[in-house]
């Protein structure tokens, strides 16, 4: 067995609870409950376990993080720690106070979500009167802080036709970076998927808006563009690679390597309530299951991609070819690529409504 | 906000925020910005340990010159001043005065 390299980065899901109810929600259906979340002496002890791990950054995200009592004494815990934290948040709960206070605990960088770049259409995808208006000021406060920001804006069908306004929104808000990040078809948005995936028109307009800007506003914004891989050839390299470089915790403890990897069946995942961090990256089964290439049948196996993509994402085999261990249907030499067609094909159609993301709405 | 242009006059710093260490897990520099990880190699590493937001950027290829004389002082000047613009431009570095 070849040599395991440390962990890059911790993804800290502290909590599912969150006032929006995004249809492209990356939790699972089944949401955790107050009740089953981590103590706050259990995320100490796992942060410590991170970097003596050789974790490098720290991700506060939820669910939104900030509806923990907690965020403030965890990011000064990470700090002490050497850690370098990020907050993924939604800028709904809190504001200035806040923000002033995480950031002299030490908090590095704000990444940001809006639903668009109008309130009108962003409420209406967040499912929250008012949400809009108190993000804009939450992205004030992080700028008066000193602190970095990013806004993350998921795009899909509702809402890419407003890619350049959505650019031009970052540069009033003062952030230095835009994730442009197309909905993967996980969890909630995989319910909702004939309501989100872009038609091929809408994708090539909002690639070519992009690639402008880029140009334009070099050393001004940076632009991350995450593109949607069903319109793809090859998949992406879904976290760069299973138990590669992320390790992901959620708000119950049980530790993944994406967070939509718990849905896969037969895998024993571990928690971090009964194992040390250490164990659970370099001994425990599920982390050691898709490593690497070993796993691999055909038409990975001899491919050259194969440690570039690492076959794509084990969690989107399973979802849309029914086994995690086969090659990832949005790769057109995938045998079930057919589906991601079908999918596309669909996206033509005028779309569905939203299921929300809520508490038990799922089934 | 305008684009930062690194020239020779120019006195640099390390973007707040921005944290340049040595991983002893690792055994190496990085530079950790952002949600992103920049793993610099020897010759950025030599160059970023002089970026302290005093010494300009025409001492920096000076103290380097002296150090590599087989290198000409030109060509050391080019490598130093696209290595610190691409930084600049990722946010990495701003000028000691902004
Ligand atoms: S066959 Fe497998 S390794 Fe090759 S490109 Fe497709 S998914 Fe990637
Ligand atoms: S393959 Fe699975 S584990 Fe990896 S990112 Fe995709 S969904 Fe997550």
């Amino acid at each position: 067995m070849p040599t395991i390299d440390p962990p890059l980065a911790l993804l800290a899901e502290l909590t599912h609870r969150c006032p929006l109810a995004c249809p492209y929600c990356s939790n699972p259906l089944n949401l955790e409950r107050a009740a089953g979340e981590l103590s706050d002496q259990d995320w100490r002890r796992v942060l410590a376990e991170a970097a003596a791990l050789g974790v490098l950054q720290v991700h506060f995200s939820g669910g939104e993080p900030m509806a923990r009592r907690d965020l403030l004494a965890l990011i000064g815990a990470a700090n002490g720690l050497g850690l370098y934290s990020n907050l993924i948040t939604s800028g709904t709960l809190g504001g200035a106070r806040e923000i002033d206070a995480f950031a002299a605990a030490g908090l590095k960088h704000v990444q940001l979500s809006f639903q668009d770049f109008t309130a009108e259409n962003g409420d209406r995808i967040a499912g929250l009167a008012g949400g809009h208006d108190r993000k804009q000021r939450f992205a004030e406060a992080v700028r008066a802080a000193g602190l970095p920001l990013t806004l993350n804006m998921v795009v899909h069908r509702q809402n890419l036709d407003g890619v350049p306004d959505m650019i031009e929104m970052a540069l009033e808000l003062g952030a230095r970076r835009i994730e442009i990040a197309h909905v993967q078809y996980y969890a909630w948005a995989l319910r909702n998927r004939a309501a989100l995936l872009p038609t091929r028109r809408q994708l090539d307009q909002a690639t070519e808006a992009v690639e402008a800007a880029r140009a334009r506003l070099k050393g001004v914004l940076t632009i991350d563009y995450v593109v949607p891989d069903y319109h793809g050839v090859r998949p992406k390299s879904c976290m760069s690679g299973w138990g590669r470089q992320f390790i992901n915790v959620m708000p119950s403890g049980t530790a993944v390597p994406c967070h939509a990897a718990e849905t896969l069946p037969g895998i024993a995942f571990p928690s971090v309530r009964n194992s040390s961090l250490s164990d659970i990256w370099h001994r425990s089964d599920a982390f050691n299951r898709f490593r690497g290439t070993d796993w691999m049948a055909e038409p990975c196996r001899s491919c050259e991609r194969r440690e570039i993509d690492w076959g794509g994402c084990r969690c989107q085999a399973f979802l849309l070819a029914g086994d995690a261990g086969r090659t990832d249907p949005v790769c057109t030499l995938s045998p079930d690529h057919g589906v991601v067609e079908a999918a596309l094909q669909e996206a033509e159609g005028a779309p569905p409504a939203f299921v929300y993301r809520r508490f038990s709405a799922a089934r | 906000m305008d684009r930062f242009v690194v020239s020779d006059s120019s006195v640099l710093s390390f973007a707040p925020h921005i944290v340049f260490r040595f991983d002893e897990v690792r055994q190496r520099w990085i530079i950790l910005a952002p949600e992103r990880l920049m793993l610099p190699d020897e010759q950025a590493v030599e160059i970023l340990k002089l970026v302290d937001g005093k010494t300009g950027v025409s001492a920096i290829v000076d103290s380097l010159a002296a150090r590599y004389d087989q290198a000409p002082r030109d060509l050391i000047a080019k490598d130093v001043t696209t290595m610190l613009q691409d930084l600049a431009d990722k946010g990495c570095l701003a000028g000691a005065d902004d």
